[in-house]
């Protein structure tokens, strides 16, 4: 646990040093969702229909970015290598680190809501389930993305590698945050969120578990 | 006085700090370590020599448990480091060519990350005199970012003497470094071996590496070529300009 506070510290001193980048990224974010909203045209019924889904298209556009971002800091000056001949365990860098991810995807997928509600006309009175499911789908991307940023994090093309590697894996994440927020957005009259909810809930915790095993083999020799 | 390049110990004799036996590593298909066999022992010092790309670097890291080695195994301290590697790695420490900073983190708060690792204080009080030892303690609030090389390498340097590790391994600690710089490595080469510590030292430096160091050996395309006592090593023909083979082995 100590060497896990220590690193999730060095996280948060990290995203704080290096803010600039988060804002950048919601800017690209929020640009996609404008986009988007081109894509659809002026049918007011349409664009909250599909309101849900271009949320999600935008944070996980934007999380490869965050991604990747995140482990840029380590590969500069080769700083993780130094951390990892202290006694530190993969383990505790790895949930740090993914903690951190999350944090800030979940940061990123909050604060897309309001220019989807001002984009889409998609309010929604439901604002508490709405960020709890982004809580869950930002932690359903942060736990494999982690993983698969520290694995192409030394290839040339890691922008590219990142997502191909990625959006394959993260797919039951997308259609269960897509379908519960649509359903908190346009109405659940049958209440089916809670079975997206707990799906997402079991994709967290198998990939949570997993890509903290995975993590020590990819970043050791 | 044991060769660098026998790893055999007498009974009874405390196990040395750094064992080698058949070390080979390789990079895709090349080679860059191949059979290298050598025991350093406890609180002595060597120096590792050979041309650019002769296998030092991958040498120290193999060594110190940053990489595998493919075939052949290491001991440090007497024990297999992959049986307990936070173990091995609570003992070892490396300054490698790499600065290994936070660029966006400023000098104190790069060692404190470091000293929160080792539980150690990482207050600014604990971790200024680390800095105005190797004479960053003026420059403690500034980005690493903001840094020039023999600065990093300094700082490097600090964090590494943070660990107070048994084994020491320096790989090029006089690059990028002023004169002054290289008289604070000298210091602190000198220090690390007042306070029993192993220290390894991998630099081209020969004059001034072998005066510090009692063991010395030169690494040819991965394999062993000489080893010996370090006195010796500046004096070998052919380590400066043409084969070693032919003319130190």
């Amino acid at each position: 646990m100590r060497e896990f506070l220590a690193a999730l510290r060095k996280e948060a001193l990290l995203q704080w040093r290096t803010r600039a980048q988060l804002a950048a990224i919601f800017m690209f974010g929020a640009s996609a969702l404008l986009l988007f909203s081109f894509a659809i045209g002026p049918d007011s019924a349409a664009l909250r229909q599909h309101s849900a889904g271009f949320l999600w298209l935008g944070l996980l556009l934007a999380s490869t970015l965050t991604l990747a971002e995140s482990f840029q800091n380590e590969m500069d000056e080769r700083a993780l290598e130094a951390l990892l001949l202290l006694p530190v365990r993969p383990t505790a860098l790895f949930y740090a680190k993914a903690v951190s991810n999350w944090a800030e995807l979940t940061l990123l997928g909050v604060g897309l809501v309001p220019i989807m509600v001002v984009l889409y006309d998609a309010g929604t009175d439901r604002v508490g389930g709405l960020v709890g499911v982004i809580l869950l789908g930002s932690a359903g991307l942060s736990a494999p993305g982690t993983l698969y940023a520290a694995m192409t994090s030394q290839a040339r093309a890691r922008q590219t590698l990142l997502p191909l590697l990625l959006f394959p894996l993260v797919v039951p994440v997308l259609l269960a945050s897509v379908r519960a927020s649509s359903l908190l957005i346009t109405g659940d009259p049958m209440g089916q969120v809670r079975s997206w909810v707990v799906l997402l809930a079991c994709f967290n915790a198998i990939h949570w578990s997993v890509c903290g095993l995975l993590f020590g083999r990819v970043v050791e020799d | 006085m044991p060769s660098p390049s026998s790893p055999t110990e007498s009974p009874g004799a405390p196990a040395p700090a750094v064992e080698a036996a058949g070390v080979c590593r390789r990079y895709g298909r090349r080679w860059a370590l191949v059979d290298v066999d050598l025991a350093v022992p406890r609180g002595s010092s060597l120096l590792v020599a050979g041309r650019n790309g002769s296998g030092k670097s991958t040498l120290f890291r193999v060594l110190s448990t940053l990489l595998r080695p493919d075939r052949g195994t290491t001991r440090l301290l007497g024990r297999d480091p992959a049986r307990d590697l936070q173990a091995a790695r609570r003992r070892v420490a490396l300054l490698s060519h790499y600065s290994n900073h936070y660029e966006a983190l400023t000098a104190l708060e790069n060692l404190a990350v470091a000293a929160r690792f080792l539980e150690r204080p990482s207050d600014r009080a604990s971790l200024l005199p680390a800095l105005a030892e190797v004479g960053l303690a003026d420059r403690a609030d500034d980005p690493v970012v903001t840094f020039s090389a023999g600065m990093r390498k300094r700082l490097t340097l600090a964090r590494t003497l943070l660990q107070r590790a048994e084994v020491v391994f320096l790989d090029e600690p006089y690059g990028q470094l002023d004169p002054p710089g290289f008289r604070l490595i000298d210091r602190v080469i000198g220090a690390l071996r007042a306070r029993g510590a192993t220290v390894l030292i991998a630099t081209h430096l020969l004059e001034r590496g072998a005066a510090l160091c009692e063991q010395g050996l030169v690494l040819e395309g991965g394999r062993v070529a000489w080893s010996g006592s370090a006195a010796q090593l500046p004096h070998l023909r052919g380590l400066e300009a043409g084969s070693l083979t032919e003319g130190g082995a």
